[in-house]
C-alpha cells in the first residue's frame, strides 16, 4: 500500500514576475487522503494546475505512476487517472445532466462520434457510484449547487480515477452535505482511489486527512502525518505567525436607545418568512444557517435588490420603505456581497475608481462634472485609513490580495457614511493573516456606533467577531445566541440537528 | 500606464502614416488645399465613431448608428424640401432649418432612447436589439422615400457641410465640439465613471448602486444623438438625403474605435486614442487617393491595419508577460 | 405544454406556419407550386451559409467575414476557371471555390484560436482586407461567360411541374446541397464529439479545455469550415445568377445572423439547432418573398424584418427572465 502513485518534483512556475511556485515537491500514496492547505496565493491552485496539466511548469517534473513527465497536458493527466474537481465544477451549463456525466469519459476514450444510448447509460452508472438520483435531461444551468457539485463528483469517479483533486469542495456546501461528502471520499479510499483535499478550512483539515502539506508563498513550509499537526500548528505554518482570536465582548447601550436597525415581520414569498431582529449600536450581529435558509435573501431585501413584500425596516426609529437598492443606499444601508469577483469589485479599474464609485453623488459638482483629484485623494485617505496594502492607487485592483480587495469593497461602503454595513461571507477566500484583521476592523467599527451585521457559516468567524448570532432555517429565526450561549460547538450542533 | 502606452503608440503610428503619404505624393499631401478637405472628410466617420465608442465602452455595440443618421437626414429632408414653401423669405428658411436640426436630433434621441429601452429593460443584447432597429429605421426610411434620394436643400443648410468659420472648416469644428463634450462627459462625469463601470462589470455596477438601467438608457440616447449629428453633416455636404447612405460606416466605426484602443468587451477606450485613429485612417485613404489606388486598395489595408495592430498588440502582451 | 412553449424552435415553429396560413388566407396564390419552388430556392444559399454561421455562434462568437469569403471565392473560382480549366466540371468549381474558402477562413481561425481574439473584430478586418483585395487587386467587372457546367448546372433541377396557367415550374438540383450541409451539420452537432465541444466550447470555455478539449482545434474547424459553406455558396451564387459579380452577396451578413437567431440560436452561445436555423431561414424568406404576394409594397420587407427581430429576440430574452425568476 504504501506505494507512491504521484511525485511532484522541484516544481518552478512564474506568472508576469511573481513567482507562484519555487521549487515545490509533493508526494501522494494510493489510497491516500492528503490535505493541501495554504492560505489564498499560496501557489495552492497553480500546483493543482500544474498536476492536472492545465499550467505548464517552468521547471521541475512530474511522476505519475513511475511515468516521467516534464509537459503534462490535460489529457495525459486525465488519461493516468487525474481528475481535478474545481472550485466552480466546470460543468457545461447549457448541456444536460447526462452529457455532463459522460462527456469526459467519451473525450477519454479518445471517441470521434457521440452514441446517445452510451451517454445514458454512463450517466446512470456514474449517479450509481454515489447513489444519487438526478433528472438527467435537465440541464445543468437550471440545477442548485450541491446537485451540480455531485454531478461533477460522479463524472470524476466515472473515469476510473485514481486520484481525485478537490479544490475547496465545501465552500457551498451545507454541514449535511460536507458529512455526505466525507463519506464518499472515504469509500472512495477502500476503492484504493488517492485524494487531494485542498482547502483552508482548518477543522475540516484535521477531520478528513492522512497527511497534510502546507503552502506559504508559493514554498513548500511542511509536510506529515496529521496527527503531528493542531489548529494552531497549522495557522502558524500557513502564515509564518501566531494569531490570536479572541471573542468580542459588545458595549450594548440598554434601553432606552433606539436600535439603529429593527425588522419586524419581514417575509419575502418563498425566501424568508416573519423575521423579527433589533441591532443596536456597538453590537456585531451574526446570521448564520444553510445554504438555502434564506439569509442571503434577507441581506439582499434589506439592500434593495430583491424587495421584501411584507413587514417593516426601520433605522434609528424611523420607518423607511426599501423598494430598490439606491433606497437602500439613502438610508445608509450597505452591503459588500459574498462574490467579490463577479459582484464586488471592477477588477480591471483603478483602486481609486472602486473606493469613489460610491460617492459619486456627493462629489458632484455642476454638470454634472466631478473633480477627479479631489476623489482620488478621498479614496488615498480611506485606503490609508484601512491599512489597504496599494503603493499606487491607480493601478487595477486585481493587483491586490483576496484581503485588501475586501477592504477596498469595505472602503467604499465607508466612504459612503453608512450607518449599517451587512457582509456577506466577509472574509470568504481571504487569507488567514488578512481575515483576523478584517474582522479586528468590523469590531473597531462596531464599537465606533456603525451597525455590522455578517452573514456566514465560517463557525469560528463568527465565534471569534460577533456578540448575538441569529441562526435561520428554512426562511425562519430559530435560534438567537447571546453571550456565554456562543460557542463553537453549540453552533455545529444546532446546524447538524436541522431537519 | 498601459493606457498612455497605447495612446503614443497609435500617434506614432498616425505620424508614420503621414510622413509616408507625404513622401508618397511630394507637394500634394502636404498642402493646405488637401489638409483643408480632408478637415472636410474626416468628421462623419468620425462622429459616428465617436457614437460607437460610447456603445462599446458599456460592453455594447450599435449597429443602428448609420440607420439613425438617415433616418434623421430623410425627416430633415422632408421638412427642408417638401414643408417648406420654395418661396420662402430667407428669415423664414432660417426658422425651417432650426426646426429641421431640431427634428433630427430629437429623432435622434428618440430612436437611442429605444434602442436603450430594448437592451437596458427587455434584455436583448445589444448586437441583436440595435440590429433590428437599424431595419426598422431604414426601412421606414425607404417607405417614406420610396427609396429614392431626397435632393434640394436650401443653400444655408448646406452651409453646415461646405463653409468654414475663419479657416477651420465647419465639419471640422462640429467633430471638434463632440470631441470635446464627450472628453469631458467621459473622463470628468459621473455619468461617463459609471459608464465605463458598467462596461468593466455590470454586476458589480449593481451591487454598488449605480443605475445601470438609467445609465444605458442615456448612453444610447447620446450615440443615437451623435449619430444624428453625423446624419446633420453628410447630408449638408452632399445635399441629398438617401435610405441606405453610407452603409459600410457601420463596421467602419468599429474597427475606427477598436483601432482607437477601445476594448471590445466594454470598460475602455478613449476620446483622444479615437480621434487619433480616425485621422490616420483619414491619412490613408487621402493619400491612397492621390496615388489614383482605388477605394478598395484603402478598404483592404484597413483591414490589414486592423489585423496588424491586434497582431501587434497580442505579441506586445505576450513579450510583457514573459519578460517580466 | 409548459415546457414545449420553453422552447424557442416549438413557438417560432407555430408563429411561422400561423404567418404561412395568414398568407395564404389573404392570396392562396401562395400555395402555388412556383412560389413554394422559388422559396425554396431563395432558402439554399442563405441557408448554407446560416449553417456555418450557427456553428459559429453555438462556439460564442459571431463573424461577419462569410461573404466576404463568399464573393471572393465566387470570383476568384470564375477567374481561376475561365484561365486555366475553361472546360472544366461543375465540381472542380465548388472544389477550387470550397478550399479558396476554407484557406480564408483558416486566417481568420489563426487569429481567433492562436490569438485568442474575439471573432467579431477580427473578422471585421479580414472581411475588409479580403474584399479589399479582390477589388482593389483581382477585378471589379462582372464576368459574365462563366464556365459551360456552370452555366449547364443552373438549368438542371430534380422535380419540374406545369403550374395552372401553363407555364413550367422548375425546382433546382441545387436544393440538394442544401439538404447534404443540413444532414452534414446535422450530424456533426449532433454526433461528434467535435459538434459536442462546438457547444461545450460556447458553454464554458474554461471547462472545455480542462475537460480534454482541443479548443484550437476546434476553432480551426469552425472558421475553416465557415469558410469553405462560404466558398460552395460562393459559387453557387454565381451559378444561380449566371454572373460572377464581386459586389454581391456582401451586405446580407446581418440578415443571415438575424436568421440564425430567429431559429434560437443564442448570441451568447451554447445553444442553437440545426432544425431552429433553418425554420430561421425560411421565416426571413418567406418575408422577403411574400409581402409583394399579399399586396404590401416591397419597401416595407425592411420594416417587418427589423420587427421580427426585435419581437422574437425581446420574447425570448423575457422568458429567460421569468424562467430565472421560478428557479431561483
Amino acid at each position: 500500500m504504501e506505494q507512491v502513485f504521484l511525485a511532484v518534483e522541484n516544481i518552478d512556475k512564474s506568472f508576469a514576475g511573481v513567482h507562484a511556485l519555487n521549487d515545490v515537491s509533493l508526494k501522494i500514496k494510493k489510497g491516500e487522503i492528503h490535505c493541501l492547505a495554504g492560505e489564498n496565493g499560496s501557489g495552492k491552485s497553480t500546483l493543482i494546475k500544474v498536476i492536472a496539466g492545465v499550467e505548464k511548469p517552468d521547471s521541475g517534473q512530474i511522476i505519475i505512476d513511475n511515468k516521467k513527465y516534464h509537459h503534462l497536458h490535460p489529457i495525459d493527466a486525465i488519461h493516468e487517472g487525474i481528475q481535478v474537481i474545481y472550485q466552480d465544477f466546470s460543468l457545461f451549463p447549457n448541456l444536460t445532466v447526462a452529457e455532463n456525466l459522460a462527456l469526459n469519459s467519451q473525450l477519454e476514450m479518445r471517441k470521434k462520434l457521440v452514441s446517445w444510448k452510451q451517454v445514458k447509460e454512463t450517466a446512470e452508472k456514474a449517479l450509481q457510484l454515489i447513489n444519487v438520483d438526478l433528472d438527467l435531461n435537465r440541464l445543468v444551468e437550471n440545477l442548485p449547487v450541491a446537485d451540480k457539485q455531485l454531478v461533477a463528483i460522479s463524472r470524476a469517479l466515472m473515469q476510473d480515477a485514481k486520484l481525485v483533486i478537490m479544490d475547496e469542495p465545501t465552500t457551498a456546501l451545507t454541514q449535511k452535505e460536507v458529512e455526505r461528502l466525507f463519506k464518499i471520499i472515504k469509500s472512495m479510499q477502500e476503492k484504493g482511489i488517492s485524494t487531494l483535499f485542498v482547502s483552508h478550512k482548518l477543522r475540516e483539515v484535521l477531520d478528513i486527512s492522512e497527511r497534510l502539506t502546507i503552502l506559504r508563498n508559493g514554498q513548500k513550509v511542511i509536510e506529515g502525518n496529521v496527527e503531528e499537526f493542531d489548529e494552531t500548528k497549522i495557522t502558524y505554518y500557513m502564515t509564518g505567525r501566531n494569531v490570536s482570536s479572541n471573542k468580542f465582548i459588545s458595549e450594548k447601550k440598554s434601553g432606552d436607545e433606539k436600535p439603529i436597525l429593527s425588522v419586524t415581520n419581514l417575509s419575502s414569498d418563498g425566501f424568508f418568512d416573519d423575521i423579527n431582529f433589533d441591532l443596536y449600536k456597538g453590537e456585531v450581529l451574526g446570521i448564520t444557517g444553510l445554504l438555502g435558509s434564506g439569509r442571503t435573501e434577507l441581506a439582499l431585501a434589506l439592500f434593495g435588490y430583491s424587495p421584501a413584500d411584507k413587514g417593516e425596516i426601520h433605522i434609528n426609529g424611523q420607518k423607511i420603505h426599501i423598494k430598490s437598492i439606491q433606497d437602500a443606499m439613502r438610508n445608509g444601508i450597505a452591503y459588500v456581497p459574498e462574490d467579490r469577483l463577479n459582484e464586488g469589485l471592477f477588477m480591471k479599474q483603478s483602486i481609486s475608481r472602486n473606493i469613489y464609485v460610491g460617492i459619486l453623488d456627493s462629489i458632484k459638482k455642476a454638470l454634472g462634472l466631478i473633480n477627479v483629484s479631489e476623489a482620488d485623494s478621498i479614496a488615498a485617505s480611506l485606503i490609508k485609513d484601512l491599512n489597504i496594502n496599494a503603493d499606487d492607487p491607480l493601478r487595477p485592483v486585481q493587483t491586490l490580495s483576496g484581503g485588501n480587495q475586501q477592504r477596498v469593497v469595505l472602503a467604499r461602503w465607508l466612504s459612503t457614511k453608512a450607518k449599517l454595513i451587512i457582509l456577506n461571507g466577509p472574509t470568504v477566500g481571504v487569507d488567514i493573516g488578512s481575515k483576523t484583521d478584517i474582522l479586528e476592523k468590523l469590531k473597531e467599527l462596531a464599537k465606533e456606533g456603525l451597525g455590522i451585521m455578517i452573514i456566514s457559516d465560517d463557525i469560528p468567524e463568527l465565534v471569534q467577531t460577533c456578540s448575538r448570532i441569529l441562526v435561520m432555517h428554512k426562511g425562519k429565526i430559530i435560534r438567537t445566541l447571546e453571550g456565554d450561549e456562543i460557542e463553537e460547538k453549540a453552533i455545529s450542533n444546532i446546524l447538524n440537528n436541522l431537519d | 500606464m498601459a493606457a498612455d502606452r497605447s495612446i503614443l503608440q497609435l500617434l506614432l503610428i498616425a505620424i508614420v502614416v503621414f510622413i509616408i503619404m507625404a513622401l508618397l505624393n511630394p507637394g500634394k499631401f502636404l498642402t493646405l488645399l488637401n489638409i483643408e478637405s480632408m478637415a472636410y472628410q474626416f468628421p462623419e466617420l468620425g462622429i459616428i465613431s465617436l457614437g460607437m465608442m460610447i456603445a462599446m465602452l458599456s460592453g455594447g455595440i450599435d449597429l443602428s448608428i448609420v440607420s439613425i443618421a438617415n433616418m434623421a437626414s430623410i425627416l430633415m429632408g422632408l421638412i427642408l424640401t417638401k414643408m417648406m414653401p420654395q418661396n420662402a423669405a430667407n428669415n423664414q428658411i432660417v426658422l425651417f432649418v432650426a426646426f429641421a436640426l431640431l427634428i433630427s436630433l430629437l429623432t435622434g434621441l428618440i430612436s437611442g432612447l429605444i434602442n436603450g429601452f430594448l437592451i437596458a429593460h427587455v434584455g436583448i443584447p445589444a448586437i441583436l436589439a440595435t440590429l433590428g432597429t437599424s431595419q426598422i429605421l431604414t426601412g421606414i426610411a425607404i417607405v417614406i422615400t420610396k427609396g429614392y434620394a431626397v435632393p434640394g436643400f436650401p443653400e444655408i443648410f448646406l452651409k453646415i457641410g461646405n463653409s468654414k468659420l475663419f479657416i477651420f472648416p465647419i465639419p471640422f469644428l462640429v467633430f471638434l465640439a463632440c470631441a470635446i463634450v464627450l472628453f469631458f462627459l467621459l473622463q470628468k462625469s459621473s455619468f461617463g465613471i459609471r459608464l465605463y463601470l458598467i462596461g468593466t462589470n455590470i454586476k458589480a455596477s449593481v451591487f454598488s448602486g449605480i443605475k445601470v438601467k438609467s445609465i444605458l438608457m442615456k448612453s444610447y440616447a447620446l450615440t443615437g444623438v451623435l449619430a444624428s449629428i453625423a446624419g446633420i453633416v453628410m447630408t449638408a455636404r452632399t445635399n441629398s438625403a438617401k435610405a441606405d447612405y453610407g452603409s459600410s460606416y457601420v463596421l467602419q466605426a468599429v474597427l475606427v474605435a477598436v483601432l482607437g484602443g477601445v476594448n471590445p468587451a466594454g470598460g475602455f477606450g478613449s476620446v483622444i486614442g479615437l480621434s487619433i485613429a480616425v485621422l490616420s485612417l483619414q491619412f490613408l485613404s487621402s493619400g491612397f487617393n492621390m496615388l489614383r489606388f482605388s477605394n478598395f486598395a484603402t478598404e483592404f489595408t484597413w483591414g490589414m491595419f486592423l489585423l496588424l495592430i491586434m497582431g501587434i498588440n497580442y505579441f506586445q502582451n505576450k513579450r510583457i508577460k514573459s519578460s517580466k | 405544454m409548459k415546457k414545449l412553449l420553453q422552447q424557442h424552435e416549438f413557438v417560432v415553429t407555430i408563429v411561422f406556419f400561423l404567418v404561412v396560413i395568414l398568407i395564404g388566407a389573404i392570396n392562396p396564390a401562395f400555395f402555388s407550386i412556383g412560389n413554394i419552388f422559388s422559396l425554396l430556392k431563395s432558402m439554399i444559399i442563405r441557408g448554407i451559409l446560416a449553417l456555418g454561421v450557427l456553428i459559429v455562434i453555438i462556439s460564442g462568437n459571431v463573424d461577419i467575414s462569410f461573404t466576404a469569403i463568399s464573393a471572393f471565392a465566387m470570383y476568384t473560382t470564375s477567374k481561376i476557371m475561365l484561365a486555366l480549366f475553361p472546360e472544366g466540371g461543375l465540381l472542380l468549381a465548388f472544389a477550387i471555390g470550397g478550399l479558396i474558402g476554407l484557406l480564408l477562413g483558416s486566417i481568420n481561425a489563426s487569429f481567433v484560436a492562436g490569438m485568442k481574439l474575439p471573432a467579431l473584430i477580427v473578422s471585421l478586418g479580414t472581411s475588409s482586407a479580403i474584399r479589399g483585395f479582390m477589388l482593389a487587386f483581382i477585378g471589379v467587372k462582372i464576368i459574365n461567360n462563366l464556365p459551360a457546367s456552370l452555366i449547364a448546372y443552373s438549368r438542371s433541377y430534380i422535380a419540374k411541374f406545369t403550374d395552372a396557367s401553363g407555364k413550367i415550374v422548375t425546382l433546382p438540383s441545387a436544393i440538394i446541397m442544401l439538404i447534404a450541409v443540413t444532414i452534414i451539420v446535422w450530424f456533426i452537432l449532433r454526433y461528434t464529439m467535435l459538434g459536442r465541444g462546438v457547444y461545450a466550447l460556447g458553454g464554458d470555455p474554461v471547462s472545455t479545455e480542462r475537460a480534454g478539449f482541443n479548443i484550437k482545434a476546434i476553432q480551426y474547424f469552425i472558421y475553416c469550415f465557415m469558410g469553405f459553406l462560404s466558398g460552395i455558396a460562393g459559387v453557387l451564387h454565381s451559378v444561380f445568377m449566371r454572373n460572377a459579380n464581386p459586389f454581391d452577396i456582401v451586405g446580407t451578413e446581418l440578415i443571415v445572423i438575424a436568421s440564425v437567431v430567429l431559429g434560437g440560436a443564442s448570441i451568447t452561445g451554447g445553444k442553437g439547432t440545426v432544425y431552429g436555423t433553418l425554420l430561421g431561414v425560411a421565416f426571413t424568406v418567406l418575408i422577403e418573398n411574400s409581402l409583394i404576394i399579399i399586396g404590401v409594397p416591397s419597401y416595407w420587407q425592411k420594416v417587418v424584418i427589423g420587427l421580427i427581430i426585435v419581437v422574437s429576440t425581446a420574447a425570448s430574452a423575457l422568458r429567460e427572465k421569468f424562467a430565472k425568476l421560478e428557479i431561483s
